[in-house]
């Protein structure tokens, strides 16, 4: 039987990659892919303490976290394409009409 | 035998997700990610989630992948990344920021290493099936889900709304 804790460590690394991509990578849709990591990373940390406490709530939570995703992935990726439209690039350090 | 199922899953995902960061092409790291969900639907399969591992391929290995590749062939990306390296600038901060995430992740994961999580609770043979997690999902938590239609349905229009007219 594997532990518990063997797959919190499988999901805090992949959490971890996932920032690590978020922070090194400029490339606007890489980093909405790493964004992407962390949420499957937390989705399996979820489903692992429903299976080793017997309870559904996890499974009904990344549900709802896969509902947020998808949400976020589709007005994510179309404010690309509208700033792709006016800059022509994905490049986020080019992107900076909003910094302070 | 469940660690021999769980250890090549977790090693084949983790190695995705770094190919996904260190890819030189955007498409190169859509591939990557696809694999390493289809790897994470197996270990949900693992831990009897069978609901969520199909709906993990349909939802992000097929739904939301294919939006990213549609999106990257659209805007045809593939010299944009040429010039990519580490920045110097934010390295303090980086190495800040890791650290401390460390340091968290490993207090939840002490937090965790209770006799009780040791071997996991003995569950019916229903767990995780489509009809368990579907009543639980329409009784106990029909709100939420009614919530989360209304969520995506504003994503929806957000969509086509930033998608269709010329931002100023």
């Amino acid at each position: 039987m594997v532990p518990l804790t063997h797959y919190l460590i499988f999901s805090a690394v992949l959490f971890s990659i996932g920032v690590l991509g978020v922070l090194i990578r400029r490339n606007a849709i890489v980093v909405f892919m790493c964004v992407e990591i962390m949420l499957n990373a937390v989705n399996v940390s979820l489903i692992a303490f429903d299976r080793y406490l017997n309870q559904h709530d996890g499974q009904i939570f990344s549900f709802m976290v896969m509902c947020v995703a998808a949400a976020e992935v589709s007005v994510g990726l179309a404010i690309v394409i509208a700033l792709f439209r006016n800059k022509a690039t994905v490049n986020l350090d080019e992107i900076n009409l909003m910094k302070w | 035998m469940e660690l021999l199922i769980f250890y090549p899953l977790a090693l084949v995902s983790v190695i995705l997700a770094l190919f996904v960061v260190f890819n030189k092409s955007p498409i190169g790291s859509a591939v990557c990610l696809i694999g390493m969900m289809l790897g994470l639907a197996g270990v949900f399969i693992l831990l009897q989630a069978h609901f969520l591992a199909i709906l993990q391929i349909i939802v992000y290995a097929g739904a939301i992948m294919v939006l990213f590749m549609f999106v990257i062939m659209l805007l045809n990306l593939k010299d944009d990344d040429t010039k990519w390296k580490i920045r110097e600038r934010n390295i303090f901060l980086s190495s800040a920021t890791g650290v401390l995430i460390v340091g968290i992740l490993y207090k939840i994961i002490d937090v965790t290493t209770d006799t009780k999580f040791d071997s996991p609770a003995t569950v019916p043979d229903n767990f995780g099936t489509v009809e368990v997690v579907g009543t639980a999902l329409f009784t106990d938590f029909v709100l939420p889900f009614e919530v989360a239609s209304i969520l995506l349905l504003a994503a929806m229009v957000g969509a086509v709304v930033l998608a269709k007219s010329k931002v100023d």
